[in-house]
């Protein structure tokens, strides 16, 4: 059942991400998808071959952190973007055009 | 008459033997240090060239007693000293020296006749602003000569013959602002080197057949028991071994440089040069040099000679002196220029030398090269001392009446003319030339040498009596009076005098002290000998002939004092033959019609081809090549540029047409990436399934 509950997070998250025009939504999207990607070694490890050994554990612990570090840098580019342009709208955000 | 030669095997070389390489070195050195001095500095150059050459004169008068103390002592040696030069795989070039009784005397003359010309030359060149120059030069002879006579390689002897040749075209052009010396130089320098170039044939065939250029080696020399009988039993051409083959092209060597007939036509020309010059190289020692050459091959010349024979190298060598004694005789009795007259004269007598040395041995043509080395050695600068006096005249019919201006000039060119003619008992010449005469009385081929040599005498005394008289006696006919030279010039003359008589004395048949020297004998005294009929006949002969060319020649020209436009006595006798005299025999003319003429027209063929058929060639190639080069130059800037050009607009419009792409919209990627992560993961199970 739980690698189905991070497929549903997943989605959730992809789908947030994908139709929210707010840049802070969209993080949220993507933290959602991060997180459904930890329960996902949460679950791979524990039912497993190899149980026994954390691996799957010390990978999520892992990960969390390499996500919240993710989260300030992603909350802070956000910030200065408004700071820069006065809005969050993703869509106003088409400078990096070819 | 060819004795046999005792000379001891090689010992151990004596240190004035290790040292004999300074005497030529020595010489060389000052020419290359005065070469470096200013055209101001007369004094040290002369000082140079003096200095030099009479520590020459010193060593080789060291070497010579050095000889001559082994010779008394029982022992003629022959001392070597032999050096690897350049090695190339298991053959060597060796270069070396040596010192037996034929390089001592020839080493104490050349010194001591040059040295007298040196000195000589400080009063005769006193005015030329070239004096460095030419004291240069003639340092460099020097070393060069004695090089020549030291020489125990055929290789260090050639490359000395190289250096002597090339100072003598120096020295005979060296007033080359006159066109006549220009050309005269030239001459000189490529007639000799005619001869050369089959010399230098030999060399190599002698090096190819023996493997060594070493005249002496203990044993293993080229011109030495082994590699004769090696050289002998491998025949060449024309039923000549290949001794007698090498033989014959180093005599053409030697008959470019002693200017033997057909070789001669360059040595009267090299009258242009300095009267100095004239002496040492073109009278007394460097044409010697090729008469020196045959006698120290001698024993590759007569290799195979039977007892008492001949062979066909000696053959050749006593036809061509005989023939050229002869033939240049009849020219220098219709010449007018002073010094043309010794110079067809020299040729005379370098034609003796050939014949003595190829009837009689090598004594007999080196005591003649000897006596001859120095009366005309004296003649020569007898004359440069006429013709400073006389101004520079050179033509014997506007002089006359020397007697009287120039005493001493008189007095001793008179010494010399007399020992050129041979007269008796008195004068070198006699005895050297009587030598001569006796061995081609004795001589097993042909007795016509002997008389075409008997009358090559009566010629010899004509023209000399001649000279002398149109020159020293009648009246005088020049211009300004003329002036007896300084004391600097007069003291060579008297040394000079003194030898050409008394260097006789020492080859006379009483005492043939000079053969027994060079052959290694012991020279007894005995006056007898001179009481033989035979040769009592031969020298009565030999006296008949010299006073009939002596009277002859005073009764047509003595006192007389032509006006210098009258014809010659001789001339109104027999015109054309005097034509014919006067004009050299036409061999100048000859050569103008024939080699020159070819050399002429071949070099106008030359040049047509050079134009016109190579020069095509290369037109025509470098026109293709300049096509070529449009063609390339169409085809970069048509093909290659438009190809490239075509390709980066296409990159640019494929870059445009991809940077559509991207919009900038965030989102956008997002979906593409969540649609391409799908698709994989599709991609993956469907894939993971079958």
């Amino acid at each position: 059942m739980t690698p189905l509950a991070g497929y549903l997070l997943v989605s959730i998250g992809l789908a947030g991400a994908l139709t929210r025009r707010n840049a802070i939504l969209v993080l949220i999207g993507i933290e959602l998808m991060l997180n459904a990607a930890n329960l996902n070694l949460i679950a791979f490890w524990r039912y497993g071959p190899h149980p026994e050994s954390l691996t799957g554990m010390m990978f999520a612990i892992f990960s969390i952190a390499v996500a919240a570090a993710e989260a300030a840098v992603g909350l802070g580019l956000v910030i200065q973007i408004h700071r820069h342009a006065k809005t969050t709208d993703l869509d106003a955000m088409n400078r990096m055009k070819g | 008459m060819q004795e046999a030669i005792s000379i001891a095997p090689q010992l151990a070389a004596s240190p004035i033997a290790e040292i004999l390489w300074l005497i030529p070195a020595v010489p060389m050195a000052a020419a290359g240090l005065s070469a470096l001095l200013k055209q101001s500095a007369r004094k040290t150059s002369a000082s140079l060239a003096i200095g030099s050459l009479s520590f020459s004169l010193l060593l080789s008068l060291i070497a010579f007693v050095h000889v001559l103390g082994n010779w008394m002592g029982g022992i003629t040696t022959r001392e070597v000293v032999n050096l690897t030069w350049i090695q190339f795989g298991t053959s060597n070039v060796d270069l070396g020296w040596v010192l037996d009784p034929l390089s001592a005397i020839m080493l104490v003359m050349v010194s001591f006749v040059g040295l007298l010309i040196f000195i000589y030359s400080i009063g005769y060149m006193k005015s030329d602003e070239n004096y460095t120059r030419f004291f240069c030069f003639m340092s460099l002879f020097a070393g060069a000569m004695l090089g020549v006579v030291i020489a125990n390689s055929l290789l260090l002897l050639f490359m000395c013959w190289e250096i002597v040749g090339l100072t003598s075209y120096l020295l005979i052009g060296f007033w080359y602002q006159k066109p006549s010396a220009a050309a005269a130089a030239k001459k000189a320098f490529l007639t000799t080197r005619i001869g050369d170039v089959f010399f230098l044939l030999g060399i190599v065939w002698l090096f190819a057949q023996t493997g060594t250029l070493l005249f002496y080696n203990g044993g293993s020399g080229s011109i030495e028991h082994a590699a004769l009988a090696g050289l002998l039993s491998q025949p060449a051409a024309f039923g000549l071994s290949a001794a007698g083959a090498i033989a014959l092209l180093i005599f053409a060597g030697a008959a470019g440089k002693s200017g033997q007939f057909p070789l001669h036509v360059w040595l009267p020309d090299a009258m242009e040069g300095p009267t100095p010059v004239s002496a040492l190289i073109h009278a007394a020692t460097m044409v010697a040099a090729g008469v020196y050459l045959i006698a120290r091959v001698y024993p590759l010349m007569a290799a195979g000679a039977l007892a008492g024979g001949t062979t066909t190298a000696l053959t050749v060598v006593t036809w061509v002196g005989a023939f050229t004694a002869v033939f240049a005789a009849l020219i220098a009795v219709a010449q007018n220029d002073i010094k043309r007259i010794l110079a067809y004269s020299t040729v005379s007598q370098l034609g003796y030398m050939m014949a003595g040395l190829g009837m009689g041995g090598v004594a007999v043509g080196i005591f003649h090269l000897i006596t001859h080395a120095f009366f005309k050695a004296l003649l020569f600068l007898g004359a440069g001392s006429v013709i400073h006096g006389c101004h520079e005249e050179q033509n014997v019919r506007r002089m006359g009446g020397l007697k009287a201006d120039m005493p001493l000039t008189f007095l001793t060119y008179a010494i010399g003319m007399l020992a050129l003619c041979g007269f008796p008992l008195l004068f070198s010449g006699f005895w050297s030339k009587d030598g001569i005469l006796e061995a081609a009385q004795h001589w097993s081929v042909a007795k016509t040498p002997f008389y075409m040599l008997v009358f090559g005498a009566l010629l010899t005394a004509f023209y000399m009596t001649r000279q002398v008289a149109y020159v020293f006696f009648g009246h005088w006919r020049g211009g300004k009076p003329a002036h007896e030279s300084p004391a600097v010039m007069l003291a060579p003359l008297g040394i000079l005098a003194f030898f050409a008589i008394t260097l006789g004395f020492i080859g006379t048949p009483a005492w043939p002290w000079f053969r027994a020297f060079l052959n290694g004998k012991a020279a007894g005294f005995d006056w007898h000998v001179l009481m033989e009929r035979e040769l009592m006949t031969l020298m009565g002969v030999s006296a008949l002939v010299v006073f009939i060319g002596i009277g002859v020649a005073w009764s047509l020209y003595g006192d007389r004092s032509p006006k210098p436009t009258a014809s010659d006595s001789l001339e109104k006798f027999a015109p054309t033959a005097w034509g014919w005299l006067s004009h050299k025999f036409y061999v100048d003319e000859f050569y103008g019609m024939t080699v020159i003429a070819f050399y002429a027209w071949w070099g106008r063929v030359s040049d047509w081809l050079d134009r016109r058929v190579w020069g095509g060639i290369v037109a025509g190639v470098a026109w293709a090549f300049s096509l070529a080069a449009r063609l390339n130059r169409f085809l970069d800037t048509n093909v290659v540029d438009g190809g490239f050009d075509k390709g980066c607009e296409e990159l640019t419009v494929g870059g445009g047409l991809l940077s559509r792409v991207q919009t900038g919209r965030v989102q956008t990627y997002l979906r593409i990436l969540a649609l391409a992560v799908v698709a994989l993961a599709a991609l993956l199970i469907w894939s993971s399934k079958a």
